[in-house]
């Protein structure tokens, strides 16, 4: 299997207090990686070290082999790697239509995603296309995002805590989602702290603490156990 | 009668109040970026015309064609090499920033084409009216005001309309987002500042066939641009050529009472509407 993505010794600041401390992970082709770990565990701050909006050395995030880690945002998302922000993050101006347009109007490549199939996964927003994003409720916006993100047809779709503060309900619908975009052709690197779905989706898991990759494994064979110490340290 | 005629003049004067501060208000609108050199923008396109007129004879109509490119050129660049790395969470960097380079626009002016004051000159123009039974108006107002809607809804157009209009509302709303979408902020505000600069050659195409110009006269230009944009609601751009109208109708008003009476009644009415609506006629929801 090829490598897709990979951090090497990735480490990240925010002014005086390191976030990371040397974090190994890769995306092989194909791959679904879920990245767990309590609130503070730096998983957000991965992300945003891949995607540029924290740059890094370059040699610190190789994508099919070649240095990114210095890349900005813009030119990472141009190598086809798209991110679902923590938060959603649509855009109050422009309506869920545009909100999906913009997603890929600077990477127009042919691919499985356009606007109607975007369409065809959540059709919900087919009904409010002409709304404002934000006018949405929770689960729609992340409906958006996803698709937002979708619509560059990235090779790797990285999304962050897509279940945060979602209704059980709500979550379901949306992970019901992920095998389609696995089927599509896209590797999926999935930050989330609900264990449970990220078990589901995922091929392999990461399980971070502290700035640091405490436990690695295939989804299907890493007991509860190795994840709770991996999650809370020996000591919980 | 005189005073339908005053309220037609006033429209008429608002439309050119609303093309000084269209180019402002696009600016503040996609990159809250102030621009204290407006004023004097507009008049360096002024005497880019000139220089376009009087050096080739062509019709300032046709130098305008040559000059907005020059201009969104020097918009673009002033943008992305100075401008840029002014922007951020402090907006005391670009109020500094350019109200230095009004006063080196202004002084950059005045030795390259002395203090004397000047015109574009545009022919019988200046002088032919139209009647409209009622009321007889100027026909380089009505072209003002013409020029000013047709500015309105073309820069409406590209907002609402365009991709690069997308990038625009995307990038004023969250540029860290954006930047996550493939767009390049800096580029999207370098376009933005260029486009502005279009605008302003219109303005100053208007200010220089309607009025002597001279190197000193950007900064009060850039008072009514500022009015107008505020009265209208900052960012809102049909909200900046009502606010051009109402000072434009105030000052007529003003002074068919008092001659005296016209630049002070345009601040009286800015006043008064801030009074009623301090966040302006036509507010952004999500500002």
């Amino acid at each position: 299997m090829s490598i897709l993505l990979q951090t090497i010794g990735l480490t990240a600041q925010y002014g005086d207090f390191r976030a990371l401390f040397g974090v190994d992970i890769e995306l092989n082709a194909g791959e679904t990686v879920a990245i767990i770990g309590a609130n503070g565990a730096g998983k957000s701050t991965l992300l945003r070290s891949i995607t540029g909006v924290m740059v890094n050395a370059p040699e610190q995030v190789l994508h099919r082999g070649t240095p990114i880690g210095a890349l900005p945002a813009d030119q990472v998302m141009a190598r086809g790697i798209a991110m679902v922000p923590e938060g959603r993050k649509l855009f109050p101006s422009l309506t869920v239509e545009e909100n999906l347009l913009i997603g890929g109007q600077m990477r127009r490549v042919a691919g499985p995603w356009t606007l109607e199939a975007v369409y065809d996964l959540f059709p919900i927003l087919r009904e409010r296309r002409l709304n404002p994003g934000t006018a949405l409720s929770g689960g729609q916006q992340q409906m958006v995002a996803i698709g937002r993100a979708l619509m560059s047809n990235p090779e790797i779709l990285l999304c962050d805590e897509i279940s945060l503060g979602l209704a059980p309900v709500v979550i379901r619908d949306i992970y019901a989602a992920m095998p389609r975009i696995k089927a599509s052709g896209a590797s999926v690197i999935i930050v989330e702290q609900d264990i449970g779905q990220a078990l589901r989706v995922a091929d392999r898991v990461y399980c971070m603490m502290e700035g640091r990759v405490t436990l690695t494994g295939a989804a299907a064979t890493i007991s509860r156990e190795a994840i709770h110490t991996a999650y809370f340290g020996d000591a919980a | 009668m005189i005073w339908i005629d005053t309220l037609v003049q006033g429209i008429l004067l608002g439309g050119l109040y609303a093309l000084f501060a269209a180019g402002l208000s696009l600016m503040f609108g996609i990159m809250r970026l102030v621009n204290l050199a407006h004023g004097d923008l507009i008049v360096l396109a002024a005497y880019l015309l000139l220089v376009l007129v009087t050096m080739t004879g062509m019709h300032p109509f046709v130098a305008v064609l040559i000059a907005a490119p020059v201009m969104f050129a020097i918009g673009w660049g002033l943008q992305r090499v100075v401008l840029n790395r002014t922007l951020g969470k402090d907006i005391l960097p670009p109020l500094l920033v350019t109200f230095g380079l009004s006063v080196v626009l202004q002084n950059a002016l005045l030795e390259g084409f002395t203090a004397d004051s000047r015109r574009i000159p545009a022919g019988p123009l200046e002088t032919a009216s139209l009647d409209l039974g009622v009321v007889t108006v100027g026909v380089m107002p009505l072209l003002t005001f013409l020029t000013a809607v047709g500015v309105i809804i073309g820069l409406n157009q590209i907002f609402y309309r365009t991709a690069l209009g997308r990038a625009f509302r995307a990038t004023s709303d969250d540029p860290v987002t954006a930047s996550l979408m493939g767009i390049n902020p800096g580029r999207v505000f370098a376009v933005a500042t260029g486009l502005a600069m279009v605008v302003v050659t219109i303005a100053a195409l208007y200010l220089g066939m309607r009025s002597n110009f001279d190197p000193s006269i950007g900064p009060a230009r850039l008072i009514y641009a500022f009015e107008a944009v505020i009265i209208g609601g900052l960012g809102s751009l049909w909200g900046t050529l009502a606010g051009g109208v109402i000072i434009g109708v105030a000052q007529t008003f003003g002074a068919a009472i008092n001659p005296e009476w016209q630049i002070l009644a345009g601040h009286i009415a800015f006043v008064v509407v801030l009074l009623i609506r301090p966040r302006g006629l036509f507010p952004r929801a999500n500002d």
